[in-house]
């Protein structure tokens, strides 16, 4: 588990889901009595592009924005969005990745190739990189669109929060008709991280 | 309905907390134009008991109306993005010599870096060129009291109040606490006081003094204004921070000494002259224009600012620490090169039928601003211009009359459907009035999308979903003297080309409306959809459908080995594939394939 402060990226494609996600995981920082802060951005940058959301915890935390170089914790949703937040990271970084690909346009249309063996490019770097088709996951449990809760109990293992603490958020905050597989999604998430042997 | 909490400790969105803010306010009228990062101020508000909040057609009535509140005695709000005050300015100049009743607070939204706008102006100057007071709060829980502070300046000094956010404001969460409900201090009513309110010269001379006296007023109150404060630390370095900034500051140097400015302008000149003496080095940290900066430059405080600090784009506390201190910060990792992700239009989205149609007539596509403004990008790329609302239509017609005859058929204009009712409509009055053959294309996709899905004029529904008398826009075109308007289904790819070429070249204005709803709409969410399917072995990698650059579509490239292993053609060079799990259904790119490879849900 990692000390009472932190900052943590959250980045992905826009639609991912990526906001409930971030928020879950500030709900609960906030249950364990820590200052939260989030910063994120809507409008265009929303539009299938790439996306990312700055959480900062800690006794009093100040600034929105995590500076280049200060990211404790990613969680990306998309493979190769993770090495795009590459200048955020450290040597102690650990990056929790998603490897479900989502085309962009220059791949899509065939002008360019999806980058091979991508999270290369975070492990040459010694960063600590966590990788799981939370998709296919989220997907076998009967919702693909559970993946992001997936990610968040993948997260959930690195932070100085209980799990009962996460369920209760949970609990609180996804609507009763989706409850269930997103429990499910949470805590296949975190067998996932404790199988990983993080 | 969100009823009014005990005091209770929240975390919001600084949107959602100047909302809240305005509720305890006591605001009973609230109108204002969706834009980022303004926005959720008022979807959030339109939730809350008590107030009547509007989507008004654009910035400048949305301004008017609040003022029009005002006068007859009820606190005010007005909300808008930075550049939506471009648009109000013409009020809220002359709003400043008539003063207010009800309490009259108008917030502005910048956005440094333009996450989502087409300029990073700086709106502080408005506050100076208009001579109002401005606040501007660091967080989400500062927003909340200071736009209730704003109320009290306001109806103590007889002025509206700016309140600046930035990005970092409105979209950031952080901890708040509910508060106290202010007590309205005016009782509302009609009270008739023309010298006040109608600003012909003769009264307009006599409120212009009137203004020059209440900047005085000012000056003092803000010695002692409590947003406003010193926090003492090591005198050996000073800073004059505000906004977000002051938080980068706090960050990077925390144990320097600051003087926090809550109010933008006016500035409070005694305590800047005494925090200056009292530090040996002193620092200006503002994001975008010298603002503050250039006042203590005239005021005589030696500082330094913009000569250290970023004026383009959003600073964090590792660019103020790195800049001040003059040393490079921690080694980063280099980017990596990676094929770029920028934003694009949904899957099914009505407006890439229409600028696929539309790419393959070379014409200048005289664009402006929304969604469709992606279809600037590859592999559509057909906009040829974008500046602000509305400037499609009116550039259309000043290329028209520069180019005469030989211009035909090459230029058209490009606006939304809540575009146009917010600007669009005289441009095209003009262009009818002054007998252009300009064609305006309308994306009517009955909503107000790229801010998130808010209602406008024309679709039916006001801000809380309730039913709405809809603007006819056909019928509005047709009274302009518009004689050529012709609705098209964007989707239908055929027709929509075949309307656009005749209409393109016609010479004389015309009007061609492409109806078709945006695929965020929640009852399109709803719809069931069935997505299109890839007949593998038909494809003959002609890549037609590649060309929509829909993100559920995608080219799988083929070795001669492998495309022959397939049962193709030696030399093909791939085949397209639908992603079914991201296809919408909309069949723009069946009606492209002419190999039966792509089959609708459905056909097959």
């Amino acid at each position: 588990m990692m000390k009472e402060q932190g900052n943590i990226l959250f980045c992905g494609v826009g639609g991912q889901g990526i906001l409930l996600a971030s928020e879950i995981t500030a709900y609960g920082l906030l249950a364990a009595g820590l200052d939260v802060k989030k910063s994120e951005v809507h409008g265009m940058a929303q539009r299938g592009g790439s996306v990312v959301a700055h959480l900062r915890f800690g006794a009093k935390v100040y600034s929105p924005l995590i500076s280049p170089g200060e990211a404790d914790l990613a969680v990306s949703f998309e493979m190769m969005e993770a090495v795009r937040y590459l200048p955020f990271f450290h040597n102690n970084s650990r990056v929790i990745v998603n490897t479900h690909k989502i085309l962009p346009p220059a791949v899509a249309t065939g002008k360019m190739e999806y980058p091979e063996n991508v999270l290369d490019e975070l492990t040459s770097r010694n960063i600590a990189v966590t990788s799981l088709d939370a998709f296919a996951i989220a997907k076998a449990i009967g919702e693909f669109r559970a993946a992001n809760i997936v990610m968040v109990g993948v997260l959930s293992t690195f932070l100085p929060v209980k799990e009962k603490v996460f369920l209760d958020v949970l609990d609180q905050r996804i609507p009763k008709r989706f409850l269930e597989v997103n429990l499910k999604a949470f805590k296949q998430g975190r067998r996932l991280a404790a199988g990983s042997g993080k | 309905m969100q009823k009014k909490p005990a005091q209770e400790i929240l975390w919001m969105s600084g949107n959602e907390a100047i909302a809240l803010g305005a509720f305890e306010a006591g605001v009973k009228v609230a109108s204002g134009y969706p834009g980022t990062p303004s926005t959720e101020i008022m979807e959030n508000l339109s939730g809350y008991e008590g107030v009547y909040t509007e989507w008004a057609p654009n910035e400048k009535v949305g301004l008017e109306v609040a003022l029009g509140a005002s006068f007859v005695g009820v606190r005010a709000l007005a909300t808008m993005k930075h550049v939506g005050l471009n648009v109000a300015a013409d009020p809220l100049f002359t709003a400043s010599y008539t003063g207010i009743r009800g309490g009259l607070v108008v917030i502005t939204a910048d956005d440094p870096e333009m996450h989502s706008s087409q300029n990073e102006q700086d709106n502080r100057h408005y506050a100076l060129a208009a001579k109002l007071p401005m606040l501007e709060p660091s967080d989400p829980a500062e927003a909340k009291e200071f736009l209730k502070m704003a109320y009290d300046i306001s109806e103590e000094f007889d002025a509206p109040v700016l309140l600046r956010t930035t990005t970092r404001i409105a979209h950031v969460k952080g901890v708040v606490t509910t508060g106290a409900m202010m007590p309205a201090r005016v009782k509302p009513g009609i009270v008739k006081d023309p010298a006040k309110f109608v600003m012909l010269p003769a009264n307009a001379r006599k409120r212009r003094v009137v203004v020059e006296e209440r900047q005085k007023k000012l000056a003092e109150f803000v010695e002692s204004f409590p947003g406003n404060r010193v926090e003492w630390g090591s005198k050996k370095i000073g800073f004059v921070t505000a906004g977000i900034s002051y938080l980068y500051v706090k960050e990077a140097f925390p144990e320097a000494s600051v003087l926090k400015l809550g109010m933008a302008y006016p500035f409070p000149d005694r305590m800047i002259r005494d925090f200056a003496s009292q530090v040996k080095k002193l620092y200006v940290v503002e994001e975008l224009d010298p603002f503050t900066e250039s006042h203590l430059q005239a005021m005589g405080i030696a500082c330094q600012g913009k000569e250290l600090i970023p004026a383009i784009g959003e600073l964090n506390p590792s660019i103020v620490k790195n800049r001040i201190s003059g040393k490079a910060g921690a080694r980063l990792f280099e980017p990596v090169a990676l094929p770029p992700r920028p934003p694009n239009m949904c899957p099914g989205c009505p407006h890439r039928g229409l600028f696929h149609s539309l790419a393959k007539m070379k014409t200048f596509v005289a664009g402006d601003i929304g969604c469709y403004t992606l279809g600037f990008l590859p592999p559509l790329s057909s906009m040829d211009s974008c500046i602000c609302m509305g400037a499609g239509v009116s550039a259309s017609h000043g290329m028209a009359k520069a180019l005469g005859e030989e211009g035909v058929g090459k230029v058209v204009a490009v606006i939304g459907d809540s575009t146009f009712v917010h600007s669009g409509i005289t441009g095209l009055i003009n262009i009818v009035y002054n007998e252009s053959y300009s064609t305006v294309i309308i994306l009517d996709n009955r909503i107000t999308a790229m801010t998130g899905q808010q209602p406008n004029p024309a679709s039916g529904t006001n801000i809380k979903g309730e039913p709405a008398e809809a603007l006819n826009l056909e019928a509005l075109c047709r009274a302009i003297g518009v004689k050529n308007v012709v609705t098209v289904n964007p989707h239908d790819l055929n027709t929509t080309r075949r309307v656009l070429k005749k209409e393109i070249n016609r010479n004389g204005p015309s009007v061609v409306i492409s109806r078709a709803p945006c695929v965020l709409i929640p009852s399109e969410k709803k719809r069931k959809k069935i997505p299109c399917h890839t007949v593998l072995e038909n494809c003959t990698g002609c890549r037609a459908c590649i060309t929509l650059g829909c993100p559920a579509m995608h080219w799988h490239s083929l070795s001669p080995a492998e495309a022959a292993a397939r049962g193709y053609k030696k030399k093909q060079k791939g085949h397209s594939q639908i992603t079914e799990d991201l296809c919408n259904g909309c069949g723009q790119c069946s009606m492209l394939c002419k190999f039966n490879a792509i089959t609708r849900g459905g056909d097959a």
